[in-house]
């Protein structure tokens, strides 16, 4: 596989999106993994769950303003430049 | 060589009130330079070589770029601009990362590396694996064998870029953009182990001390690897490729699980409860990081000597 700094900035970018659409009551909280399952243990091992949906739930709530602009940048690019 | 010396003394005493008398016969010939040179006061320092040449020819045609007082007063300006630049940048790079924590990275000797390299070849006989502390912070690679460095990644890095490149020369499929890609392939590959182990630490709950760029170390220190593999596969052919490949996956892995055996699992006698994760799921992290390491040689290299 030959990679280039360019596929790996389409790759971040791809998958930032991809955990920024999950849809918190429609999606998450109908799995299980909504925000309310995901502060169970009060000790100091939270658990793999807990820390993946910590995980989900910060990274909408900090990259939603970044992500809109980045994709709009993206978008304009992929129109002028193909 | 009096003349420049005296050049410089007479424009200071100029400045002041005038040579004595018994000097203005000797340099009458300065007199026309030596009020440009008052102004820059740096000048006559500057060039004191000219100084000579320029009494024997007398006159300011022979230094009108720095005896014009436009040119310097724009070369202080500039100077001056650039020292500003330079302290915007590094104010700025310092935002994101501290410079301070990557120098202690750059602080090796040449003792240090000559035995982390053979520590990287042959780790057998490597007894003590601990990083010793002084009062809380890590000592630098130049004191503590085991300290991890980033000279040695960087330095593996661009001598395996260059290796790809001699390899594919021989191979003639040599080109400057495979060269790029191959770099950038290299790269790349460091981004996304690293990534994985922050992400595979943060998700575990390991509480190491662990900094981004101590993983960025450890997962430089396959280039080493790499480098002997290449070489013995150009040297040797497929059967010299193989057996160091071999040798090198295997002395890595046992570098990597000692290495990071101290740092992740806690070597205290305390069961379970310390610092949030399961013994064998750190246990896990350490072997899948271990067992990463051949993939990526074997992957990043194989095509070098086919």
């Amino acid at each position: 596989m030959a990679f280039t700094l360019y596929t790996l900035i389409q790759t971040a970018i791809l998958c930032t999106n991809a955990v920024a659409v999950l849809h918190e009551e429609r999606f998450l909280s109908k799995i299980g993994w909504g925000v309310e399952q995901g502060v169970g243990g009060f000790g100091d091992d939270p658990g793999v769950k807990a820390q993946v949906l910590n995980l989900i739930r910060s990274v909408r709530t900090v990259m939603r303003v970044p992500l809109i602009m980045v994709n709009s940048v993206c978008i304009v690019l992929l129109l002028l430049f193909g | 060589m009096d003349l420049p010396h005296h050049g410089y003394r007479s424009t200071k005493q100029r400045t002041r009130g005038g040579p004595p008398s018994s000097d203005s016969v000797l340099f009458d010939d300065t007199s026309a330079t030596a009020p440009m040179n008052s102004q820059g006061y740096y000048t006559p320092s500057g060039y004191s070589v000219d100084g000579p040449s320029a009494d024997l020819q007398g006159g300011p045609g022979a230094n009108n770029l720095f005896t014009d007082p436009v040119a310097s007063a724009a070369m202080m300006y500039g100077s001056s601009l650039a020292n500003q630049g330079k302290d915007m940048v590094n104010k700025e790079i310092s935002r994101f990362m501290s410079v301070n924590k990557l120098k202690y990275f750059f602080a090796v000797d040449t003792k240090y590396v000559v035995k982390k390299l053979m520590i990287l070849m042959f780790p057998y006989t490597h007894q003590d694996w601990e990083v010793r502390y002084h009062r809380d912070s890590p000592l630098t690679p130049r004191q503590d064998v085991n300290a991890p460095d980033l000279y040695i990644p960087t330095m593996a890095f661009i001598t395996y870029i260059l290796l790809a490149g001699i390899a594919l020369g021989i191979q003639k499929r040599f080109s400057p953009e495979v060269l790029g890609l191959c770099a950038s392939t290299a790269l790349v590959w460091i981004i996304i182990e690293v990534l994985v182990m922050l992400l595979s630490l943060y998700l575990l709950t390991v509480h190491s001390d662990l900094s981004t760029f101590d993983l960025v170390a450890y997962s430089g220190y396959k280039y080493v690897g790499m480098i002997f593999t290449v070489l013995s596969g150009l040297l040797f052919g497929n059967d010299g490729y193989f057996v160091a490949l071999a040798w090198s996956s295997c002395a890595l892995m046992f570098f990597i699980v000692r290495s990071l055996k101290m740092k992740i699992i806690p070597s205290s006698d305390s069961t379970m409860g310390m610092g949030g994760a399961k013994p064998q799921l750190r246990l896990y992290i350490t072997v899948a990081t271990a067992v990463f390491q051949p993939i990526i040689i074997y992957w990043l290299t194989s095509h070098l000597v086919r």
